[in-house]
């Protein structure tokens, strides 16, 4: 048997050149230093991204994207299909956990100026992918066509009309017409399953190569500190990798006892309950609110008058939005406005950024 | 190699031309693409008018005096002279669905705690930006002697 096993790897080895990849990772060295916890985020979020992928391809065998049947086929795999509650709360929980995982990746990149030379664009394509999994849950969140999922589709899709001249248009093109209806849902389930992830496949590509051709970048007070010495490293293969393996595992046992324990979310601030159809004449829900991860921009927008000072040009939606605007186009081009002496701003700038996020994340969430 | 002028002009002549081409390729592909993108809009006459019983809890909500105006909802509320108000019910801010509030007696947004007088006004200070559209209402008394509304859409378009 184990010759036979030999036989089979030396066959594909003659073919494919399996020693090639082999001595790619074992060559690949990890520096091990005081910081070394945060390598294991990136993989992390890539473990999650790969068990969305499963989750999600399961969920599109029962799934149907109309008005008439959307909430119902949601319904029916919660409540019929075996197990289909499992995959729907894994689902669920892992696209919460996936945009908590990667952002923690992003802040611990940008606090140790990971992304400096060369690697601004493992930088731009990491962040860009953090935009698609906001696009992933912003659209997998209509697909059950419930009541709430309605309304803040309608608030979400209305935003973009803030922008001068173009606005109206975008509105209508992410909404598929005038308002949001099923030709929304036919547009957002292309959206989900088949664009965003052919985008995120394509930088996801970009992004690991970059990753293998730079090496794990050293965080600048390492590199000072061991100045002159050999750095010490680990193999990637199988040291690194093991390690990383053991922390899936652990994300996988997490997920699972959230998903068993608390199939409809946490209800505070992952919430997976179904809830009521959606009913486009309806009052809307009040305590209407988005997910976790809109919540920082959602309370910015409710806390910001119709008109800023009364002054009558000056609308509040639309300065907030530029805003929004502005602080992410100022994190993507991140590597290239850290240039030369400017950490200390950048490390300013990104503190208060994450404290603007958590703050008003809990009172987006707490305040009525 | 590109010591010949003539021939250097040639060949930058000739990058020229090829790249025209595929700026012109790259056009014809993106353009019916960027078309499909927006959709058509559906010209119809839609709504321009509903009757309405206003005591009627199938056709207005007694409670948020919401009502279907075509592919809308709609708000009815009794203004502060007594008069009839009838107004789309899609808050001007980022377009949820406005309710009437009986504690305060004012039209409130849930989404972002818009506030609206029965005039249709926006509440300097909250986030809308603009009064709700409002639609003319006449009041008719069918043979019966029945109230009803009529509640249209205000300057045809
Ligand atoms: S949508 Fe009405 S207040 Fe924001």
């Amino acid at each position: 048997m184990a010759q036979r096993l030999k036989g089979l790897i030396q066959w594909l080895d003659e073919r494919v050149g399996l020693g090639d990849i082999r001595a790619l990772g074992t060559h690949k060295q990890v520096p091990i230093h005081r910081h070394s916890i945060w390598y294991y985020f990136g993989g992390t979020t890539l473990f999650l991204f790969g068990v969305q992928a499963i989750t999600g391809i399961l969920l599109t065998l029962y799934y149907r994207p109309s008005p008439e049947e959307a909430y119902e086929s949601v319904r029916f795999i919660t409540g019929e299909v075996e197990f289909g509650w499992l995959i729907r709360a894994i689902h669920g929980w892992t696209a919460n956990l996936i945009i908590l995982v990667a952002m923690i990746h992003l802040f611990s990149v940008l606090f140790l100026r990971a992304y400096r030379k060369p690697r601004e664009g493992t930088w731009f394509t990491g962040f860009a992918m953090l935009l698609l999994f906001l696009g992933f849950g912003f659209s997998g969140y209509l697909l059950p066509w419930n009541e709430l999922s309605y309304f803040a589709t309608r608030v979400g899709t209305e935003i973009p009309g803030a922008v001068p001249f173009i606005g109206d248009t975008i509105v209508q093109v992410m909404r598929g017409g005038e308002e949001v209806t099923g030709a929304t849902l036919s547009r957002f389930y292309g959206l989900h399953i088949a664009i965003l992830p052919a985008m995120f496949t394509l930088l996801l590509g970009v992004h690991l190569f970059l990753v293998q051709r730079h090496g794990m970048s050293v965080p600048e007070s390492v590199e000072k500190a061991s100045a002159g010495k050999p750095a010490r490293t680990m193999p990637f293969l199988p040291n690194f990798m093991l390690r990383d393996m053991v922390g899936w595992l652990g994300v996988l046992g997490l997920l699972a006892g959230l998903a068993a324990l608390a199939p409809e979310g946490d209800g505070f601030f992952v919430k997976l309950e179904l809830g009521e159809k959606a009913d486009l004449f309806g009052a809307t829900p009040a305590g209407l609110r988005p997910e976790w991860y809109f919540l920082a921009m959602f309370y910015s927008l409710k806390l910001l008058p119709g008109h800023i000072f009364g002054i009558d040009w000056l609308v509040g939606e639309q300065v907030g939005v530029l805003c929004f605007t502005l602080v992410g186009a100022a994190f993507f081009f991140l590597p290239l406005i850290d240039r030369g002496k400017r950490f200390l701003l950048v490390r300013v700038a990104g503190s208060l950024v994450l404290v603007w996020l958590i703050v008003f994340t809990i009172l987006g969430r707490v305040m009525k | 190699m590109d010591r010949d002028p003539t021939l250097r002009s040639r060949r930058s002549f000739l990058d020229m031309v090829i790249g025209l081409g595929f700026t012109g390729l790259a056009a014809a592909v993106l353009y019916p693409v960027a078309r499909y993108l927006i959709p058509p809009v559906r010209s119809g006459p839609g709504t321009r008018s509903v009757v309405l019983d206003p005591d009627d809890p199938a056709q207005v909500d007694p409670e948020t005096r919401i009502f279907v105006f075509g592919s809308r909802p709609g708000i009815l509320v009794k203004g502060p002279g007594g008069q009839w108000k009838a107004f789309s019910a899609v808050c001007t801010h980022l377009s949820c669905t406005v309710r009437f509030q009986a504690e305060s007696n004012q039209i409130w947004c849930p989404c972002h705690n818009g506030l609206f007088d029965l005039n249709g006004r926006n509440i300097p200070g909250t986030p809308p930006p603009r009064p709700l559209e409002e639609f003319e209402v006449h009041e008719r008394e069918d043979e019966s002697g029945k109230k009803t509304l009529l509640v249209s859409k205000g300057r045809s378009a």
